[in-house]
């Protein structure tokens, strides 16, 4: 069974008496344990893909089922339920709380996840751990770099232990070389099992993924497997 | 939904993330809440201040002064025509169920000289009854006697101020010599302390003679007439307005008035008078307390106002909390007690402000403070019930915000 499934689907976003379809009729599949880029022109619907499979937004027809449950048609209510416990969020402006130390940055889905403060703090230690940055989990966001930022932003994403990261242009304010470390730690985290779908608009960083989505017009326009650029993450 | 306290500490963490607009928010709140409690507790102070005052000029008291006699379309005020003689005293005493005792009160501003100083005191005439009636008794030495009264003897009772100023502190004043207006008085009895009286005045600065010797040697005036007011005291409480018309009407007697004359003497109950003054304060309070009650439903529009300004700036806050999983509930709560805790910690550290402030200005004054617990109580709710009313809007702004432009907000 795959991961996620989506069917028929479309979003026409309506703004008084113009209709505008930001996805028509979008069939996909993935698959567990992929590792999937998502590219395309700017208006191609693939922030409008992403918002829908992230659960923060519902597809107007059509069925998206996630791990084999259809949540197209959730309340926000539930929808936050399964944000919570099956998608981390990766975001291109990191989006961290500021003067929150990485730590507590890290516990945030936890808090939801209603984890107890004492196991809360261990596992974000360790997601922290596991992104390199176990030294740092006293620092605030203003005290770390571009790509120390993004890498607490991965351990937030993780420590859920979510069956899917998303990666909404996850290097898209990092120079090259920190774009490439972060690419590498994704796909590490990807080795260990995890599915990782991201959009970006860089070639080089979609040559990471094992799989290559392009999005035109509110449609897939191509879905092809390919060789990942990075030697140990192949499946 | 998350559990209360993880609420309580998210709202915590937030309010400590930002202290300076923490503490000026809760500032609108701590103002309002002292400002109640402080206007209230001096009023009550003020009150019972009275209230207690005037009790100690004695239980059951009623006053009976001379005048207000209208002639040629001049009216006198109250006692400026002596009409009461010293016949109609005793008949009070002697005809009037109901009546424990009758004193009669004269006074005036003078010098007094021991020894050793000089001082201006009020000196008074009066027979020993007065002290019966005020319930007022010597810590050293003797009162004034019938007898006294009745060889209008040079002796003197004094106040403990009188006592202190004439002699010093700690020196025996029984014995000793007190001239007024050139002659010498033994000073025979110390009175215990009183304090201060009704209007503010030092009820132990006094030095009190025999009417008899008073009348002869320091103020003289016409033999028959009583000068000042007469002190009557009744023997219960229940039995005040009884007796007050027995006097009327006795008074109108002897003084034979017809039905159409107006009362040449005026009478007035302390009860009556304690009535009078704390209504008056009463009403005082009341309105201080309403104008203090508005500053805190400004605070309260001040928390929204903060509340508001903080969901705008933490939009992309509240995009993340949903992101990772917050539930609209969730946020809503987080907020509501963000508002709650201001308005609480603003309305316990008004609530000690108030009574520090009001503690110190009734010290000032010279009165008690008296916080009430019920206002106190009232303020906290009222605080609590700002925060709840003036957050919840805010917070339901926040609940209901879109996590995807939430997050996309700059």
């Amino acid at each position: 069974m795959a991961l996620i499934e989506l069917q028929d689907l479309t979003r026409i976003y309506v703004s008084g008496d113009t209709e505008f379809a930001a996805l028509r009729d979008v069939n996909l599949q993935i698959e567990s344990g992929e590792f999937v880029a998502v590219t395309g022109s700017s208006g191609s619907g693939k922030s409008t893909l992403m918002n829908i499979v992230g659960c923060l937004d519902r597809p107007s027809r059509g069925h998206y089922r996630l791990g084999g449950r259809d949540v197209a048609n959730l309340t926000r209510v539930e929808l936050a339920a399964v944000r919570n416990e099956f998608i981390g969020f990766v975001f291109q402006n990191f989006n961290l709380l500021a003067r929150t130390s990485a730590v507590e940055n890290v516990e945030l889905p936890m808090i939801y996840a209603k984890v107890p403060p004492k196991e809360r703090r261990q596992r974000a230690l360790e997601a922290l751990e596991r992104v390199g940055l176990g030294h740092r989990s006293g620092h605030q966001p203003s005290q770390l770099s571009g790509g120390q930022q993004q890498r607490v932003a991965i351990a937030r994403a993780i420590v859920t232990r979510p069956k899917l990261v998303l990666a909404d242009e996850p290097t898209g304010n990092l120079d090259s070389a920190t774009s490439h470390d972060i690419m590498m730690l994704l796909s590490e985290l990807r080795a260990g099992g995890m599915t990782i779908l991201f959009v970006t608009h860089e070639a080089d960083i979609a040559a990471f993924a094992a799989r290559s989505i392009v999005m035109k017009d509110g449609a897939v326009l191509r879905d092809e497997k390919q060789v990942s650029s990075t030697a140990g993450a192949t499946p | 939904m998350i559990a209360f306290g993880e609420t309580l500490r998210l709202a915590q963490r937030a309010l400590r993330r930002n202290k300076m607009r923490s503490f000026l928010t809760a500032l609108g709140i701590i103002i309002g809440v002292a400002a109640v409690i402080c206007m209230v507790s001096i009023g009550e102070g003020a009150k019972s201040r009275i209230r207690t005052q005037i009790e100690g000029a004695g239980t059951n008291v009623i006053l009976v002064f001379s005048g207000s006699s209208s002639s040629g379309g001049m009216r006198g005020g109250m006692g400026s025509q002596p009409t009461i003689t010293f016949d109609d005293l005793r008949a009070i005493q002697t005809e009037v169920n109901g009546v424990r005792a009758a004193a009669p009160l004269s006074r005036t501003s003078t010098q007094a000289i021991s020894e050793s100083a000089t001082w201006t005191t009020t000196v008074y005439g009066t027979t020993p009854e007065y002290f019966v009636i005020r319930n007022w008794n010597t810590v050293r030495g003797a009162q004034l006697t019938a007898s006294d009264q009745a060889g209008a003897a040079k002796n003197a009772v004094i106040g403990q101020t009188v006592a202190e100023k004439l002699f010093g502190a700690g020196t025996d004043p029984i014995g000793q010599i007190v001239r007024i207006r050139n002659a010498p008085y033994i000073v025979v009895g110390v009175l215990d302390k009183k304090g201060q009286g009704g209007m503010g005045d030092d009820q132990d600065d006094a030095i009190f003679v025999p009417l008899s010797a008073f009348a002869s040697r320091i103020q003289g005036g016409l033999s028959n007439f009583v000068r000042g007011p007469v002190y009557v005291s009744a023997t219960t409480t229940e039995a005040i307005d009884t007796v007050r018309r027995d006097i009327g009407s006795l008074l109108r007697e002897r003084h034979r008035l017809g039905p159409d004359d107006e009362d040449d003497f005026s009478t007035v109950s302390m009860a009556e008078m304690t009535g009078m003054l704390t209504s008056a304060t009463q009403t005082l309070t009341t309105l201080l307390a309403s104008i203090a009650f508005v500053s805190l439903f400004v605070g309260g529009i001040g928390v929204m106002n903060i509340m508001l300004v903080s969901v705008t700036e933490r939009t992309r806050e509240i995009g993340i909390r949903m992101a990772v999983g917050a539930q609209p509930a969730d946020i809503l709560a987080q907020f509501l007690i963000e508002a709650l805790t201001l308005a609480a910690i603003g309305g316990i550290i008004g609530v000690l402000l108030g009574i520090g402030v009001g503690e110190l200005l009734a010290s000032r004054f010279g009165w008690n403070s008296t916080p009430r617990t019920d206002i106190i109580l009232i303020a906290l709710g009222v605080s609590a019930t700002v925060g709840v009313v003036f957050g919840l809007y805010p917070a339901r702004k926040a609940s209901r915000l879109d996590p995807i432009e939430a997050l996309r907000y700059e």
